[in-house]
């Protein structure tokens, strides 16, 4: 186990700069999972931390060595690829052992290490057969099992959900994090899934463009997003927002498009008049006789909760509720955000008020 | 609302059953065998019933503009005494054997280097082709020439590096002569094999030499516990089919050499085409000929059973 450093890393492929000076810090033991939209640059420095690509500039430390010029198989380093990369000619006893058996290990050392990922990860009855006789969920345990022989510094993953079906996903998210809690390797994750990352990480990494938007543990990133960028990425329904001003007469409220006004609890210092984006989460809409007047569009009931997609002063916005409303497509009611829990966001750099 | 009338009408039983004509006109497995069947009689015609007379042919002693009768194994008797036969067994074996495993090697080599990222990548992959677009009687022609007693390039080059004195006889002496033909060959082989082991190899997925770099893996290792495993089925075909065709090989010994100097050159092949059309005695031709095909099927089992099915391989792949 060991700390990770990752210090102004750039890279670029030909003239092309994808990733523009990133820095994470990652904690002995910590779980980080680095999140964002596709082409944001998270799998090129996940590579780049495996050593499979080149660093740019910037420096990337494992323990207290930095590891720039170090070669893959001298980082400690265990990795699980998105489409398993496992052998197909080598049973799954044979995978496992794979790194064991390049590193001159005794057959004895290789069948106990072998056995004991088997035991961690229930693959004991599959060790004989080949990776084409395995369904999605073994072929994924069989590649984390070939990353928990090496018992590595760091454990790398590469989207290795994004292959399985939707059930399996969450069975093997619960899987990998008690894994993680059993273990207490080091592990960075990359995902293009929020719900993944809020669900497992210690912290998250927020990426986007080639920069880190946002570092912080999921609540943090929830409940005070950054930037517009974090607070639409992280929650699902995705956070409503709103383009309008901030109003200081009497009490702060901000007013939205067509005369929309909403409760604020404070405004921010020489606000008056300043345009502002309006962020709510779905679910920190009530209704109340003093709210926003809206007419729904859509009423999807999930069970535990029901969506309400509804038009607010000419936007769509969603709400969702725990409580079971008779609401019916045409129907106006009355949203009122709680304004304790809702975002500023500067219209023009879009962050944090 | 309108009710639909149904068209399906149930038949009585033994009533009014479709005629013999009908039903092969329309029963799935009688339809199979008539779309077959031109495919069928094409190969029956000019494979089939070719190789059978031939093999009939072995076992008279039929010659050109004559019937033959029905010798019995007459004709293979007399090729079991025959030295100039067994040295065409010889020449056949050692042509194959190591035309083979040097168009291996090489092929090989060559598509390790044509897999990895380099300038003209495209370009080079066009030109490795050459030697094998070119028709085998022109450059065999133009190997003639290079291995030419008088005008020989090679010869010439070296003479005016001051390597040798003289020129090599090439083609009149009787190693040398088996070096050249087993060079041409090679020259004309290697791109097939090259072209089909790289199509293989960029089956391979990337992240398997990812995955084996990460595990630890050097440069042979990865070729060796990665590369080669995967490639077994394709160098199983591919080595197959260049074993059969150098088997075979007639026209670049018939145009270099006709299996001189001395029969130092003649094979299997090329054997049977002087005995059984320039001399006449197709019985005899006929008999070589039949000979080359339990060195054939040989060939094929070897492949078949010990490299092509890899129990790897089987079991669904349900990705």
């Amino acid at each position: 186990m060991s700390s990770v450093q990752i210090r102004e890393v750039r890279k670029s492929f030909g003239g092309f700069e994808v990733l523009h000076g990133v820095s994470i810090p990652i904690e002995d033991g910590a779980f980080v999972v680095l999140v964002g939209p596709s082409g944001c640059g998270k799998s090129t420095l996940l590579r780049m931390l495996a050593g499979l690509e080149n660093i740019t500039s910037g420096t990337i430390s494992i323990g207290d060595r930095v590891v720039n010029n170090v070669q893959p198989k001298e980082r400690d380093i265990a990795m699980v690829f998105q489409n398993y990369a496992l052998y197909p000619h080598m049973t799954v006893a044979d995978n496992m052992g794979f790194s064991l058996k390049l590193r001159g290990a005794s057959a004895d050392e290789i069948s106990k290490g072998v056995k004991r990922a088997a035991e961690i990860l229930a693959l004991t009855p599959l060790l004989d057969r080949y990776p084409r006789q395995l369904s999605g969920g073994q072929r994924q345990r069989v590649a984390m099992g070939r990353a928990i022989v090496r018992d590595p510094q760091v454990f790398l993953f590469d989207e290795p959900l994004s292959n399985l079906d939707a059930k399996l996903r969450v069975a093997m998210r619960t899987e990998i994090k008690e894994l993680h809690q059993r273990l207490k390797t080091t592990t960075v994750y990359v995902t293009h899934d929020q719900i993944e990352a809020m669900t497992m990480a210690d912290k998250i990494v927020v990426m986007h463009d080639g920069i880190v938007e946002q570092i912080g543990s999921p609540l943090e990133l929830y409940d005070r997003p950054d930037n517009v960028f974090v607070a639409s990425f992280i929650g699902s329904p995705a956070m409503n927002f709103l383009k309008g001003r901030v109003t200081v007469n009497g009490s702060a409220s901000f007013e939205g498009p067509n005369g929309v006004k909403l409760p604020l609890k404070s405004a921010p210092a020489n606000s008056d008049g300043r345009p502002v984006v309006f962020g709510v989460r779905p679910e920190h809409f009530t209704i109340a006789d003093d709210g926003a007047e809206a007419e729904i569009i859509v009423v999807e009931p999930t069970g535990s909760e029901t969506q309400v997609f509804a038009k607010l002063g000419g936007e769509q916005v969603v709400a969702v509720f725990r409580e079971r409303h008779q609401f019916n497509p045409g129907d106006r009611i009355r949203l009122k955000p709680d304004p304790s829990v809702v975002h500023l966001f500067d219209e023009a750099t879009g962050k944090r008020l | 609302m309108t009710t639909f009338q149904t068209s399906v009408r149930v038949q009585p039983a033994g009533v009014d059953t479709p005629s013999l004509w009908a039903r092969l006109r329309t029963n799935r497995n009688w339809v199979a065998l008539w779309f077959m069947l031109p495919a069928a009689a094409f190969l029956i015609l000019f494979l089939a019933y070719p190789l059978g007379l031939g093999v009939w042919m072995s076992f008279t002693d039929e010659r050109i503009g004559r019937r033959g009768i029905f010798i019995g194994l007459e004709n293979y008797q007399w090729l079991w005494d025959d030295s100039i036969f067994w040295l065409s067994v010889f020449n056949t074996l050692l042509y194959t054997i190591v035309a083979s495993a040097i168009k291996f090697a090489i092929g090989l080599y060559l598509a390790l280097l044509l897999n990895r990222h380099m300038p003209f990548k495209a370009m080079i992959r066009s030109i490795v082709l050459i030697p094998f677009i070119v028709p085998t009687v022109l450059s065999a022609i133009a190997f003639w020439w290079i291995y030419d007693s008088q005008f020989s390039i090679i010869s010439w080059s070296l003479i005016k590096l001051g390597l040798i004195d003289h020129n090599i006889n090439f083609l009149g002496d009787s190693s040398w002569a088996r070096g050249s033909v087993i060079f041409a060959n090679i020259w004309r082989g290697v791109p097939f094999v090259a072209i089909t082991l790289l199509a293989g190899l960029q089956t391979v997925s990337p992240s398997l030499y990812e995955a084996a770099t990460l595990d630890g893996a050097t440069n042979w290792q990865r070729f060796r516990f990665i590369t080669y495993p995967l490639l077994t089925p394709i160098i199983a075909v591919v080595m197959t089919f260049s074993v059969l065709f150098t088997f075979t090989d007639f026209q670049l010994i018939w145009a270099l050499t006709r299996g001189g100097p001395v029969n130092a050159t003649h094979l299997m092949a090329t054997l049977s085409y002087q005995r059984g059309i320039i001399s006449g005695r197709l019985g005899e031709g006929a008999a070589i000929a039949t000979a080359m095909i339990p060195f054939l099927v040989a060939a094929i089992a070897i492949s078949w059973f010990g490299m092509q099915r890899r129990k790897w391989q089987q079991g669904s792949n349900n990705d």
